[in-house]
């Protein structure tokens, strides 16, 4: 979904790589450490060429051999040294560093739970998945390499430069030359990049969506022959992403040909200067064989500034899209308070009575519509007694699915209150007033482990068959491992009735309070939707229940309906009676009557 | 998650699944299609082939690049032995010639390195166009049935991170595998040249490495096939949560949840290790043997040097060389890594690409004959002779014979597993027949291009999937080239103007942005108006209805008897009232067709239907 095109705060790609500090804290001592020692390392090669001098203007021209074993020694030692302390950095960071990916990925996972539905509902799970694995994993190559190699890059041309000019003043100045070209492009290049860099990202997020959509509406896209016009829309997505990269390719072009051309020229230049020196008698061979190594030596340092800074721009991008989502407000656990419609007392609750569960003067508008439009829920005062289950009737759209949603808290209310047997559902914890508090959604989710797993959802074992039975779900005892059968995801498909038994049966496991059924039969047979009302009504006899219904036969099972219309709760009274007395549930519950067309339906 | 998408990746088809196909649905539970041997590298060589010249070009860059970069040395070489002397004699030109040829050389490595980058940007952006393309149209192409079977987070994840590594090989590690072996080869013949002894030296210490890269290849190959493993669960355990997040919340699995997943992201997080760890030690071996053949050319180089039987300038120039040759050791294990995964990945492409159709397009198209006239819209529907049964045993629907004249209602009913989906499937083309013929218009479907096809048969079902868009596009799928106008008169028949209006942009509203919340009714409508547009002969609805209320049923009723009318319609239902619009129902029962007559005739019998339609009569009072 393309909802990621965030608000890019022009923060600098260092700022923004700062945010990282709290996770790498606890792994900060062997980051250092590794960065100490591939400086360390980086600066025994810098040293070789100097023994290689030392050969050069001592032994091998006094053609002393003795002496030239003990140089091809300490070449040895330095070299044996050199590869030690590049594996010791790996293995330092190895193991701190898979821990700080899956740290940050657990923090993103838990906080994802706890982000509020509304959430959820604007963000595909593709785009949160990115994140949880392609920019993690990038962020975690950041740390081992650009981060650490930024500094050793810089602290092996420093101390390579400053043993050049101790060497030869004037070679070295002459080395230095491009310095400052080279930092102009490396900054005029990382800006350019980032751009590039977050858009192509985008991109892949917005192909992504594409590929998902057309996995998932497969049999649309095959039932009105549109594969073709869809292959249409990748293509041109994926011509876009390809003009993109390469865009990045060109800016990565440039950066690699003025990176490897300028030190070069400036080498090339140090040769001759110093060629002239060396048959003036000013300079000694080895000193020019020896400067001429260091600045071979720190070729690879320059060069890789180039790749090392596109890293670590993509790792800022990274970065700020990891914090997109983290930045976002959990769920408040909040303080108890009493909800903002306090003043108001229901109408509905003038005796004693407060048991069960009330609606007062509900309003509801979801959090990222316009505070001017109309609330989709508004004045909804309702009150369902203990024990007593009430069908909410409504036309499609008319808000009810979205009521039930309010009791267990999955979206907050905008005004007015909810209380469960005279207390205010804010005032208490969310886990408690989830834990009594069950519900069937419409659109049954089964996830990837056993049916038991999946009807039970930490429940106790004992009231599985229960369960199963009340849902007439038993052919899950036909499956080919019974209860255990892995279904969802990686396991066996189940129909859509089939799917919606188990969320039913996993709404009355266990034996909650309040039963929030939102349709819970729209996708049964005839005979199997009036098995499980029959098995419902023991169900629904002792609980305090409310229940989505479409059909004559589900409204049934309640003890009394009420009618949601256009956000309003328009009537309440039982079945014959609302059917007798209100026209438009009438209308609603067989068709007939005036349907507002003018038209009589047959 | 979105509120439009719905939790699809599970099969809708009501028959349960026979137990003769458990083994080949092992290789879909494994995700591993079988491809047939080879598949991968023949996946490689087809994608490279028509880039062949491109490809060639490359490479020429490449190698003309490399030379520009390794001659440096040899000219500070002829400087040191050559031109220094020369310039004491007052001979200025060698060293002129050294200046200009170092320039040239760095002017040439930079010019050409910036060819090189682009040329094999082009190259890789190509492939991946190419790769992409292929699998998005090989996914469209497949049956149905595949789709049931092979989970949709599978194929998203072969277009995305299996597309994903292959990029990063292409990008980074072919580039650089190509540069360390011309490096390799260059520098060696460059050693050798100048001396010979030396750059034997040089080259015997390759016989190490390779020691040493077989084993890393080895070592790593297994703990990267177990990192993709432990990450393949990391992320099947996140989308499940994130598009479960409802029932997630209401029964509070959070805690239980993150536990879950801290089993599994720790797995992942030592393998991870395992790979990092790895790969040091592989630096670590590389390093030691490349400095040790450092330091023993040095030593005998300079020893030569100093008895007087080799230059100082060749052993300079050999130093500087071996410092090249010995430094893309720890590149070579970067190429291997993303080899490795890359590897995998494309294995798991060329499986699914390896897959045919079964429900193939037809490769001499017939055209369905003409309408007869335009207020005869329908056209007659016969199945000749047709079973079904799983290519892996267990038959559906047994042999059978049945004539829906155009323009007929069909109701068809019957309990879950009846076959009353599959019966819908075979009309649709969704799958073929496994005898048998289904006929429209006389014209065996399979003889029918997707176009024809859908002008003549078109279905909906319960699910009802938005695209991202906005709602008018939406309608528009059923029919593209429609006008405003038409999007309008459709939604309007349907029943569907009124709320579409209502929203933020009416019909230009964004499904899947502010205030775009469309709930699962008012989605049922959007994907009949659609149904309406494509205005198609032959009209299938499975379970169409399930979620609208019996206002929005009945003006579905409606609109089939008015602006549908004279259509042939196939409508299966789990509810009665559907029935009451049918001309004609069948009752199915164990891929049997039981019962067969007008609505009349059967509520008159005595039958199985009577007894429905008498409980649904009940349920009604």
């Amino acid at each position: 979904m393309s909802t990621t095109h965030a608000p890019t705060k022009d923060r600098s790609a260092a700022r923004t790589l700062l945010r990282l500090w709290p996770y790498v804290r606890p792994a900060r001592a062997r980051l250092f450490t590794a960065a100490f020692v591939a400086v360390l390392a980086s600066c025994t090669g810098l040293v070789i060429p100097l023994v290689l001098k030392w050969l050069v203007d001592g032994p091998v021209a006094d053609g002393d051999t003795a002496a030239v074993w003990l140089g091809a020694l300490y070449l040895l030692l330095l070299g044996l040294a050199e590869a030690l302390l590049f594996g010791l950095r790996r293995w330092l960071v190895a193991r701190p560093l898979s821990h700080v990916e899956a740290e940050m990925r657990a923090g993103l996972y838990r906080r994802l739970q706890r982000l509020p539905v509304a959430f959820h509902d604007r963000w595909a799970s593709g785009q949160l998945l990115s994140r949880a694995t392609t920019d993690l994993m990038l962020l975690r190559m950041f740390l081992a390499f650009p981060l650490t190699f930024l500094l050793v890059n810089a602290v092996t041309i420093l101390v390579g430069v400053i043993i050049m000019l101790l060497q030869d003043w004037a070679l070295g100045l002459v080395i230095l030359g491009p310095a400052i070209p080279v930092v102009v492009t490396c900054v005029i290049f990382e800006k350019r990049y980032h751009h590039v860099a977050r858009l192509a990202q985008d991109q892949v997020g917005d192909l992504t969506t594409v590929v998902e959509e057309s996995v998932l509406g497969i049999r649309i896209i095959k039932g009105f022959g549109r594969h073709r016009s869809q292959a249409r829309a990748f293509r041109d997505l994926t011509a876009k992403l390809r003009g993109t990269e390469l865009r990045k390719a060109r800016l990565l072009a440039t950066i690699w040909g003025v990176i490897t051309t300028l030190p070069e020229v400036a080498i090339g230049a140090a040769l001759v200067l110093g060629c002239v020196q060396v048959a003036d008698g000013e300079l000694s061979a080895g000193t020019l064989v020896a400067f001429l190594s260091t600045a071979l030596a720190l070729r690879w340092p320059v060069e890789s500034i180039g790749f090392l800074l596109a890293m670590s721009q993509e790792a800022a991008t990274a970065t700020e899209r990891y914090f997109e989502a983290m930045d976002e407000t959990p769920e408040q656990e909040d303080a108890p308070h009493r909800g903002a419609g306090n003043g108001a007392t229901s109408p509905h609750a003038p005796a004693a009575d407060n048991e069960g569960l009330q609606f007062h003067n509900v309003r509801f508008r979801y959090p990222d519509a316009p505070e001017d439009s109309p609330p989709i829920l508004d004045l909804i005062d309702l009150h369902i007694r203990p024990g007593e289950s009430m069908a909410l009737v409504g036309a499609t759209g008319s808000g009810k699915t979205t009521l039930t949603a309010l009791v267990p808290r999955l979206h907050e209310l905008t005004a007015g209150r909810i209380t469960l047997d005279g207390e205010d559902i804010t005032a208490m914890p969310r886990e408690e007033l989830r834990s009594m508090v069950a519900v069937a959604f419409e659109d049954p989710t089964l996830f990837s482990t056993s049916v038991a797993d999946n009807v039970l959802m930490g429940q106790d074992e004992q009231e599985l068959d229960r369960a199963l039975s009340v849902a007439q779900a038993d052919f899950v005892h036909a499956l080919p491992q019974g209860a255990d059968t892995q279904v969802g995801e990686q396991g066996l498909s189940l129909s859509g009735g089939q799917r919606q038994r188990i969320a039913l049966a996993r709404a009355v496991v266990g034996r909650p309070r309040f039963l929030v059924l939102d349709d819970p039969l729209s996708a049964l047979d005839v005979h199997t939707e009036a098995a499980v009302e029959a098995a419902l009504r023991d169900v629904l006899a002792d609980t305090t229940a409310l229940i989505v219904a479409h059909r004559p036969s589900t409204v049934q099972l309640a003890d009394r309906v009420a009618l949601l219309s256009e956000g309003r709760i328009t009537a309440v009274g039982t079945h014959h009676e609302l059917l007798r007395s209100n026209a438009e549930y009438a209308h609603l519950m067989s068709g007939s009557g005036d349907s507002g067309e003018g038209e009589d339906a047959r | 998650m979105t509120a439009p998408t719905t939790s699809a990746p599970t099969s809708t088809d009501e028959e349960p699944r026979p137990p003769g196909q458990e083994r080949a649905d092992a290789a879909f539970d494994e995700d591993r299609l079988p491809a047939p041997p080879r598949a991968t590298s023949l996946l490689l060589r087809s994608l490279l082939a028509p880039m062949k010249a491109r490809v060639t070009v490359t490479t020429l860059l490449l190698l003309l690049q490399q030379a520009a970069v390794q001659a440096g040395p040899l000219i500070v070489a002829y400087a040191i032995d050559r031109a220094v002397p020369a310039f004491r004699d007052h001979d200025h030109g060698p060293l002129i010639a050294v200046g200009v040829g170092y320039l040239l050389c760095a002017l040439a490595s930079g010019a050409l390195q910036y060819a090189f980058i682009l040329a094999s940007a082009r190259v890789n952006q190509d492939v991946l166009l190419d790769l992409r393309g292929r699998i998005f149209r090989h996914a469209q192409a497949l049956s149905i049935d595949f789709h049931e079977r092979y989970t949709s987070g599978r194929l998203i994840s072969r277009s995305t991170t299996d597309v994903e590594s292959l990029r990063e090989l292409l990008n980074e590690g072919l580039q650089e595998l190509v540069t360390v072996v011309l490096s390799f080869l260059y520098i060696s013949a460059l050693l050798l040249w100048l001396d010979l002894g030396l750059g034997a030296v040089a080259v015997a210490s390759f016989v190490p490495l390779y020691g040493l890269v077989r084993i890393y290849q080895r070592r790593a190959g297994r703990v990267y096939r177990k990192r993709s493993t432990a990450i393949a669960a990391v992320i099947v355990k996140f989308v499940e949560t994130m598009n479960g997040i409802r029932p997630v919340r209401a029964f509070r699995r959070e805690a239980a949840n993150d536990a879950d997943f801290a089993v599994l992201n720790k797995r992942h997080e030592r393998v991870n290790g395992d790979a990092l760890l790895e790969m040091a030690r592989y630096v670590v071996g590389s390093r030691v043997v490349a400095n040790t053949a450092v330091a023993g050319i040095v030593l005998w180089g300079a020893y030569r040097v100093a008895q007087g039987s080799l230059e100082l300038g060749v052993l300079a120039a050999a130093v500087l060389y071996l410092r090249r040759l010995y430094d893309p050791i720890d590149r070579l294990g970067m190429f291997l890594n993303s080899y490795q995964s890359a590897a995998a990945s494309l294995e798991k492409i060329a499986g699914l690409l390896a897959q045919t159709p079964t429900v193939p397009e037809p490769s001499a198209p017939r055209q369905l004959p003409a309408l007869e006239s335009a207020d005869r819209p329908g056209r007659e529907v016969s199945f000749e002779g047709v079973s079904f049964a799983y290519r892996t045993g267990g038959e559906v629907l047994p042999r059978f014979d049945l004539t829906l004249p155009a323009g007929q209602t069909v109701a068809v009913v019957g309990s879950t597993g009846a076959g009353k989906s599959t019966l819908a499937k075979l009309l649709a083309r969704f799958y073929d027949p496994s005898e048998g013929r289904v006929l429209l218009d006389g014209v065996d479907l399979r003889e029918l291009a997707v176009p024809e096809l859908r002008r003549g048969v078109v279905m909906v079902t319960q699910e009802a999937f938005l695209f991202s868009g906005t709602v008018a596009e939406n309608i528009a799928i059923g029919r593209p080239d429609a006008s405003r106008e038409e999007i309008e008169r459709a939604a309007k028949a349907i029943g569907a103007h009124d709320f579409i209006s209502a929203l933020p942009d009416g019909y230009d509203t964004d499904v899947r942005k502010r205030g775009g919340r469309i709930s699962a009714g008012q989605r049922q409508l959007v994907a009949f108006a659609r149904a309406l547009l494509a205005d198609p002969a032959v009209l299938i609805l499975d379970e169409a209805t399930s979620s609208l209320d019996i206002p929005g049923e009945r003006a579905v009723q409606r609109a089939m008897t008015t602006v549908l009318r004279g259509r042939t319609a196939v409508v299966i239902a789990h509810r009665l009232s559907t029935v009451e619009i049918a001309d004609r129902v069948l009752v199915m029962e164990h891929g049997r067709i039981v019962e067969d007559g007008t609505p009349a005739e059967l509520v008159a019998g005595t039958g199985r239907f009577a007894d429905l339609h008498r409980a649904w009569r009940d349920s009604l009072a």
